[in-house]
C-alpha cells in the first residue's frame, strides 16, 4: 500500500522549503548571537589578561633608619618645623635602606647605587614623610615600613617586564630584576593583592605604580547621585504628565518628538551646553561632579522618560477605568494605582539610563573634568558648596591613563575598566532582577 | 513622591543660583598635552611638600588652554595655561580683551622632538632633506612642480634603507606640527635646494614658497596622528614600515620598543638638546595670570615650586623624565620671583 499524495506522515515539497527555510533562519539567528558572544569574549579576555595585573601590587618590605640630623634640627619633634624638610630630604633615606638589604641579604652586584635606590617607587618617599609627619617620635630611632616598588620592577613580577625587554630599556636592566628575584627570594620583595587601586588617588607619570582610583570612583558616585536626584523624579513627572494628563494635539506631539530626538543627540553636546550654562553663566566650579552630573541629567532624562512613559503604557486601560469607575479622581487613579503598577518599568530605565551616564566621557570633556585630580573630593566643604570640589571620573581615568607614556599605565587602565564594567555588571543585574521580581503581565 | 519632588526642585535651584562664596582654594591648570605629564608630576609633589591642595591639571591643547586662559579674570578660569609654544600676539589681544592684561611667562625647559621606528626594523640616520623630500606634497622637478615621486626611503636618499616610506606625523592641532614644519620640512627645503628652486618657479613669492615647503603629501603615505604619541606608538607596532615623531621624554619611556634616529648625525639625548646641537627642539612654557596671584593660595609658590633647582634643575624629576633642563633657569627663577610681566602688545 503506497502512501497518499498528501500524507500528514510525508512531507511534501512545500513543507520541506517552509522546513529549510526556518531551519537556514535558525542557523542565521546562532550565527549572529555567536559572532556577538565571540566579539564579548576577545574583549573580556584581552582587558582581563592585561588589567588584571592591576589589582596586584609589588611591595618592598624597608627597615629606615631616621636621623634626627636630617629629619629634625630642632630637636623640638614639632611637627611644623620637621614639615619644612620636603620630600627630596628624605629620598636618600630610602636609598640607604635598601642598599642595606642588598647587603644584609648577601647579594653583590655591579649595578650603581643609583640604580638600586631606582627600584623603589617615587611614591614612597610620600608615603615614609607622611609616616614621620603623623609619628614624630619615630625620629631619631629606625621604622619598618612597606613601600611600593618602582613599576618595572613591579611589572617584572607580573610578567609585563622580562629580561630581553629589561635589556633593551632605558629605565631598568636586567641585572636590576636579577637584584629585585634575589630580594624576593628572601622575602623582602612581595607581590600581594592591591586595595590601593581602588582608593589611591591618580599618580603622575613618573608612578605608574602608585595610581589609583579613588577620587575617580567618587567623582562618578557624587555624579550618579546628582543624577538620580534630579532626573528620576524630573522625568517620572514629565512622563506622567505627558501620558496621563496633557491633552493630544500638536504641541504635545512636537514635545514627543523633541524628546526621542534628544534621546539621540551627541553626548558631547551636553558637554558644550553645560558648559555655556552651567559654568559660565550660573558660574559653578569648573572639573565639579555638581556640573558633571547636571550635564548628565540632561542627557539622562529622555532615556527615563521615554523607557518611564512605555511602562505607564503597558498598564491597562481597565485598571485606569476601574478606578474613575469608582470614584477616584484622574490624580489618585495615576498615584494609586498607575505609577505603582508601572514602577518596575521605571526602575529598570532608569537604572539602565544611570549606567549609561555612568560610562559617559565625552562630555566631561568641555567642563574641566578630563583631568590630573589627587585630592579626594568632599562631598560638602564651606569652599566649595556641594560636590563642588574637583573630581575625575571612571571612563574619564580610563581615557587619561590611555594617554600616558610609560606602559604601566596601559595595565592600569585595563584595571580601570575591570572596575567600570562590574560597576555596570551590577547595575544592570539589578535591573533585571527588580523587573522579574516586581513585574506584572496582564 | 511630593517631597521627593520639592526636595529635588530645590536642589535645582540652588545649583542654579549658587555662586561660589568662598576662594577657590586649588590652582587650576589647563593646556599642552605635551606639558601635561610635566604639570603633572610638580603638582604632585607640590601637594606632598605644601600645605595646599594638589592642584588640578588639565590637557587640551596649547590652544585651547590658552584661550581658556584669556576667557577673563575670576575664579572660574584657569589660573595657569601650559603650552608648547609662546603666545601668539593675537591670543594676547583677546585676552587684553578679556582683561587679562598681566601675564606671566615661565619657560619652563626644552623639548627634543625624535624620529623613532619599531625597534626589529632597520636603522635609519635623516637630515632634514631626507624629511622634505621623502613627506614633501610636490616637489620640483626639471623646473616645475611635480607630485611627489618617492615611494621608498632609499630613492630619497641612496644611504637609507630600501623601505617603503611610512611616516606617522602629529596632526594639525598639536604644537610638534608646527615645529616639525619648521625645524624639519622648512630646513629641509632649504638644505636641499628646493627652496631655490621654487622660490624661481613662483617669482620669488617667501610665503608661497614657505607654504609649498610645509605642505605634506596626502597620497597616504604621511599619515596625521591626531591622538597621542600613545597612538603613533600603536600604528608602528602594526606597521613595521613606519616611523613615528615622538617626544623625547616619550621615546625615554619606551626604549624597549622604539629605536631612535639620529638627525644630521646627531642622537636626541638630554645633553645634545641643551648643547643646541639636536636641531629639532622647543621650549615648552607656561603662562601665569597675574591677577590670580594674590587671590587664589599656592599660586605663587606653585610656580616657584615648578622653576626651583630641585624640580626643573638638571638632576630633578623633571629632567629625569625627559624634559631638557634650561641653562637660563635662575633668570626664570627671578622673573617668576618678581612677576616680571611680559611686554605689552
Amino acid at each position: 500500500m503506497s502512501e497518499p499524495a498528501n500524507s500528514l506522515l510525508a512531507q511534501g515539497a512545500r513543507t520541506r522549503r517552509r522546513r529549510a527555510s526556518e531551519a537556514r533562519f535558525r542557523a542565521c539567528g546562532l550565527a549572529a548571537i555567536g559572532i556577538a558572544a565571540l566579539a564579548l569574549i576577545v574583549l573580556l579576555t584581552s582587558v582581563i589578561s592585561s588589567g588584571v595585573g592591576a589589582f596586584k601590587q609589588t611591595y618592598i618590605t624597608l627597615e629606615i633608619a631616621l636621623p634626627e640630623a636630617k629629619l629634625d634640627k630642632t630637636g623640638q619633634r614639632d611637627p611644623a618645623q620637621m614639615a619644612k624638610v620636603t620630600t627630596f630630604g628624605y629620598a636618600p633615606l630610602l636609598g640607604d635602606a635598601l642598599l642595606a638589604q642588598v647587603d644584609a641579604v648577601g647579594i653583590t652586584t655591579p649595578l650603581p647605587t643609583k640604580e638600586i635606590a631606582g627600584m623603589i617607587s617615587k611614591e614612597a618617599v610620600a608615603t615614609l614623610r607622611d609616616h614621620v609627619l603623623a609619628n614624630p617620635g619615630l625620629v631619631g630611632g629606625t621604622v619598618t615600613l612597606d613601600v611600593l616598588a618602582d613599576g618595572r620592577i613591579d611589572g617584572y613580577f607580573k610578567g609585563r617586564v622580562t629580561m630581553q625587554s629589561a635589556a633593551l630599556d632605558g629605565n631598568t636592566s636586567p641585572e636590576a630584576l636579577r637584584v629585585a628575584q634575589a630580594l624576593a627570594d628572601a622575602g623582602v620583595i612581595e607581590t600581594r593583592l592591591n586595595w590601593r587601586f581602588l582608593t589611591a588617588p591618580d599618580a603622575s607619570d613618573q608612578r605608574p605604580e602608585a595610581a589609583g582610583l579613588g577620587v575617580a570612583i567618587l567623582g562618578s558616585l557624587y555624579m550618579m547621585a546628582v543624577v538620580l536626584v534630579l532626573a528620576l523624579p524630573i522625568g517620572v513627572a514629565a512622563s506622567i504628565y505627558l501620558e496621563e494628563f496633557a491633552p493630544r494635539n500638536r504641541i504635545s506631539d512636537l514635545i514627543e518628538v523633541n524628546i526621542s530626538n534628544l534621546a539621540a543627540v551627541p553626548s558631547i553636546v551636553y558637554g558644550i551646553l553645560g558648559l555655556a550654562i552651567f559654568i559660565n553663566f550660573a558660574g559653578l566650579r569648573q572639573s565639579s561632579p555638581l556640573v558633571g552630573g547636571l550635564v548628565l541629567t540632561l542627557m539622562t532624562l529622555p532615556t527615563i522618560i521615554i523607557s518611564t512613559r512605555a511602562a505607564l503604557k503597558s498598564v491597562p486601560p481597565s485598571i485606569r477605568d476601574a478606578a474613575l469607575g469608582v470614584g477616584a479622581s484622574k490624580m489618585q487613579s495615576v498615584f494609586h494605582h498607575i505609577l505603582p503598577l508601572a514602577a518596575p518599568g521605571i526602575l529598570t530605565g532608569t537604572i539602565i539610563g544611570l549606567a549609561q551616564a555612568l560610562g559617559e566621557t565625552a562630555p566631561l570633556l568641555l567642563i574641566g573634568m578630563v583631568a590630573f585630580v589627587r585630592e579626594y573630593p568632599a562631598a560638602y566643604s564651606d569652599a566649595a558648596d556641594l560636590f563642588g570640589e574637583a573630581a575625575t571620573a571612571l571612563p574619564v581615568q580610563v581615557f587619561n591613563w590611555t594617554q600616558r607614556a610609560d606602559p604601566g599605565f596601559a595595565e592600569r587602565a585595563s584595571g580601570a575598566i575591570i572596575t567600570l564594567l562590574i560597576f555596570l555588571a551590577v547595575m544592570n543585574i539589578a535591573a533585571v532582577l527588580l523587573r522579574r521580581r516586581f513585574e506584572r503581565r496582564w | 513622591m511630593s517631597l521627593a519632588n520639592t526636595t529635588a526642585l530645590g536642589l535645582a535651584i540652588a545649583a542654579l543660583t549658587a555662586t561660589t562664596a568662598a576662594a577657590r582654594d586649588n590652582v587650576q591648570v589647563a593646556g599642552s598635552s605635551t606639558v601635561l605629564p610635566y604639570g603633572a608630576i610638580v603638582a604632585e609633589a607640590f601637594g606632598e611638600n605644601f600645605d595646599y591642595p594638589t592642584p588640578v591639571v588639565e590637557s587640551g591643547g596649547s590652544s585651547a588652554g590658552l584661550k581658556r586662559f584669556c576667557a577673563g579674570v575670576g575664579e572660574n578660569t584657569i589660573d595657569i595655561a601650559n603650552s608648547s609654544r609662546p603666545i601668539k600676539p593675537s591670543e594676547r589681544e583677546i585676552c587684553a580683551e578679556n582683561g587679562v592684561t598681566d601675564i606671566v611667562e615661565v619657560r619652563i625647559g626644552y623639548d627634543g622632538i625624535v624620529f623613532a621606528s619599531d625597534i626589529q626594523g632597520n636603522a635609519f640616520a635623516f637630515t632634514p632633506a631626507d624629511w622634505y623630500q621623502a613627506l614633501a606634497a610636490e616637489v620640483p622637478v626639471d623646473g616645475a612642480m611635480a607630485a611627489n615621486p618617492h615611494t621608498s626611503w632609499n630613492s630619497v636618499n641612496a644611504s637609507l634603507p630600501d623601505q617603503p616610506i611610512q611616516a606617522f606625523i602629529p596632526g594639525t592641532k598639536h604644537g610638534t606640527r608646527e615645529v616639525f614644519e619648521e625645524k624639519v620640512l622648512l630646513s629641509g627645503c632649504k638644505t636641499s635646494g628646493a627652496w631655490d628652486a621654487i622660490m624661481a618657479l613662483n617669482g620669488g613669492d617667501t610665503d608661497a614658497a614657505e607654504a609649498a615647503c610645509m605642505a605634506v603629501r596626502t597620497d597616504g603615505l604621511s599619515v596625521d596622528i591626531d591622538g597621542d604619541y600613545t597612538e603613533t606608538l600603536a600604528r608602528i607596532e602594526a606597521d613595521a614600515n613606519g616611523i613615528g615623531v615622538f617626544g623625547l621624554s616619550f621615546y625615554e619611556n619606551n626604549t624597549n620598543r622604539l629605536q631612535v634616529a639620529p638627525m644630521s648625525g646627531v642622537v636626541p639625548t638630554s645633553g645634545s638638546i641643551a648643547a643646541g646641537e639636536y636641531p629639532v627642539s622647543r621650549p615648552l612654557y607656561f603662562y601665569i595670570k597675574a591677577a590670580h596671584l594674590d587671590v587664589i593660595p599656592g599660586l605663587q609658590d606653585f610656580a616657584a615650586f615648578f622653576v626651583s633647582d630641585e624640580i626643573a634643575g638638571p638632576d630633578g624629576p623633571l629632567a629625569e623624565y625627559g624634559l631638557v633642563s634650561d641653562p637660563d633657569l635662575a633668570a626664570t627663577q627671578d622673573a617668576v620671583a618678581n612677576v616680571a610681566l611680559i611686554g605689552g602688545i
